[in-house]
């Protein structure tokens, strides 16, 4: 296949700005101060990225409507931080405070994050295999099924030299104390996460891009048609499933980073549903969109919207703005998207030069056709 | 008789449970019978009628509060369909069922507006939260009183389904649902009956849960709600007695599991039993074509 001349400028162009966004995020985390809310909302937004463009790759672009996303950030960030954390640690009595830890090493940041990956993958393959065969919303109950029994077994007491029982644990790499190898330079942490993230999806975009992406979308579009075609649904189905496990592991492990600790029970349906939501606002079946998605929705609900919060708005008397009001706005928000923008942001397009351009284009000569009229 | 002794009051509370979770996961699966939809914002209904009855308790007496609260949720339920389902009924299954999600994050964002995170202690009612001794366990009354409140409830449902016009019209709409409208069955209102009964059964539910569990929080309806789904599956989702069986076994199960010290795993057990079912037998136990799919 060659390129046309356009489509050559097109890849410069997109490279150009990715580059030029992530020179952006270093100049940025030189001169604004490292506690400025902007940070943790974008390394927040880099993680959910992550995981929902995981999701995506199932839902938007095989049409398996899985929710057990959470289960396997579980595993990927238990798994993280478990084999990371320092083995003094694990010995000692902070963090293991009722349980003897079982395991007696601890592996460098890179190796336990692969792990991570490797972990959720393991089980989402041993899941696939018997829940597969099922069709939409039962496909979509069991696999949340799933994520809720790892959830329990994760804070069972028989497993707590392993995964201390219930407690939290932590002492773990975090995205701080990331450095550049044999040097004691520490990375920015925003633009490490999004980097690590960016690497991620960028690998998932190759994927889709690839005759297997194609494979998916043919089963997504019609599954009788895809089968005659030669296409191996099973095959192909567990294949979507494990790597969107394994993308949906390694943002478990990155949210492990982000957020210092690792606990079970914060790792609830409730959390597959907001990737859900911020699949669906971006677009279903858009990478880039998931990826914006990720970043309004997170900043949407944890810092554009909190001024609804502050009870010294309220006029008059009236105690409308409390805690808890920004979640009400923001839901209504979501709602509205769902019912009347079903298609979300970007519908199934991806951001590139080329779909930016037609854009520009069909504003012009929208505004051309408008000033016609009016003429 | 020691055996018997204390097994008795895990399964005095299995059954009471089981009586509760019948009546939500008839709302799940009437629902599912006709639009084909897992209404994940029944359960948030369910938590929404016990909210509901904290307030209106706490400003009128007990004897108008039951009944306004058994119609705010009946409204609530009505207008969750009218507002979020309604719009999408040509849209495809996905869209609807992330409509779902979005209406319970709604529902459970506005609770937690509402209470501002706090538990909310829900109100003793009288004679049915009294203590009251069988066969040596202490237990309340409501716990006697669901099971046969429920059977009744179920019988009196499956006879509206069977013998009144609009029962007949939800087993056509259930059947084919282009047919019965070609038939000239107003699918909109039978759709809103459904509604209407499924949120009428989880407010009764409701004001039995929680005047055995004692309070609500806004995320109380989530796992009960999910686990009446299961057992919507697990009787063959469509069929109404199914539901009412498969809510009994998951109430006893899942007590039985906590009497054995395994709490942690008695959430897990429904959903591993919901896996099993769907690979074995996912019609149910009673999802053949013969039963009311309504």
């Amino acid at each position: 296949m060659t390129k046309t001349k356009e489509e050559k400028r097109d890849a410069i162009i997109a490279a150009c700005c990715i580059g030029a966004f992530y020179v952006l995020i270093l100049i940025l985390e030189a001169v604004v101060p490292a506690t400025h809310i902007l940070f943790s909302i974008l390394k927040k937004s880099a993680v959910y990225s992550l995981a929902a463009v995981s999701m995506n790759l199932l839902n938007g672009f095989t049409g398996l409507f899985s929710l057990g996303q959470a289960g396997f950030m579980l595993l990927g960030a238990y798994t993280y931080a478990i084999l990371n954390m320092p083995t003094e640690l694990k010995l000692g009595t902070s963090v293991y405070k009722y349980y003897e830890c079982a395991i007696h090493f601890d592996m460098g940041f890179l190796p336990s994050l692969l792990l991570a990956g490797v972990i959720a993958a393991v089980f989402a393959a041993l899941i696939g295999i018997p829940v597969l065969r099922l069709k939409s919303d039962y496909l979509a109950i069991a696999t949340l099924g799933f994520a809720e029994i790892i959830r329990a077994v994760f804070q069972w007491e028989a497993l707590g030299p392993v995964t201390n029982g219930a407690n939290i644990l932590s002492g773990f790499t975090d995205l701080n104390h990331i450095y550049i190898p044999f040097t004691k330079i520490a990375i920015p942490p925003t633009f490490f996460v999004m980097l690590l993230s960016g690497i991620c999806i960028a690998i998932v975009l190759l994927l889709i891009n690839s005759s297997f992406g194609r494979a998916f979308k043919a089963i997504r579009d019609d599954e009788i048609a895809a089968e005659a075609m030669g296409i191996n649904l099973f095959k192909h189905k567990e294949m979507s499933f494990i790597i969107s496990s394994f993308f949906a592991g390694i943002s478990g492990a990155l949210l492990a980073m982000y957020q210092f600790t690792v606990k079970a029970a914060t790792f609830k349906t409730a959390m597959t549903y907001e990737i859900l939501l911020i699949v669906v606002i971006g677009g279903i079946g858009s990478i880039s969109g998931s990826c914006i998605g990720s970043f309004l929705f997170i900043a949407c609900n944890e810092w554009w919207l909190r001024f609804l919060d502050e009870s010294s708005n309220n006029i008059a008397g009236l105690n409308i703005f409390r805690s808890g009001f920004r979640k009400v706005v923001f839901s209504l928000i979501i709602m509205v998207i769902v019912l009347f923008f079903r298609k979300g942001l970007m519908g199934d397009k991806e951001l590139t030069a080329k779909n930016v351009r037609q854009f520009i284009a069909g504003k012009k000569s929208e505004k051309k056709a408008k000033g016609g009229e009016k003429a | 008789m020691s055996l018997f002794q204390t097994w008795l009051p895990y399964l005095l509370a299995g059954i009471s449970v089981g009586g509760q979770y019948a009546l939500i996961a008839i709302g799940y699966t009437m629902v599912y019978g006709i639009l084909r939809l897992i209404n994940f914002a029944h359960g948030d209904v369910f938590m929404a009628a016990g909210l509901i009855m904290v307030y209106l308790s706490t400003a009128l007496p007990l004897w108008i509060a039951i009944p306004l609260t058994l119609a705010l949720t009946v409204a609530l339920g009505f207008l969750i369909e009218r507002a979020a389902y309604k719009p999408l009924r040509s849209a495809p299954r996905m869209s609807v069922m992330i409509s779902a999600i979005g209406v319970s994050y709604l529902i459970q964002n506005c609770a937690l507006y509402f209470t501002g995170g706090l538990a909310k202690v829900y109100p003793p009612i009288p004679w049915i939260s009294d203590t009251v001794e069988v066969f040596g366990a202490i237990t309340k009354r409501v716990t006697l009183i669901t099971p046969i409140l429920s059977l009744f409830l179920v019988v009196a449902l499956v006879l509206f389904i069977k013998k009144t016009k609009v029962g007949i019209a939800m087993r056509a709409v259930a059947r084919d649902f282009e047919a019965s409208q070609l038939m000239g069955i107003k699918i909109n209102s039978v759709i809103s009956a459904t509604f209407v009964i499924g949120s009428l059964l989880a407010g009764v539910g409701s004001l039995l849960y929680f005047s055995n569990y004692a309070s609500v929080t806004p995320t109380s309806g989530g796992m009960p709600g999910l686990k009446c789904f299961v057992a919507a599956v697990f009787g063959g989702i469509g069929s109404i007695p199914g539901a009412v069986i498969g809510a009994f076994i998951i109430g006893i199960c899942e007590n039985v599991i906590k009497g054995l010290g395994w709490t942690t795993f008695s959430d897990a057990f429904t959903f591993a039993l919901l896996i099993v079912i769907l690979l074995v037998k996912p019609t149910g136990l009673f999802g053949e074509k013969s039963t009311d799919k309504v």
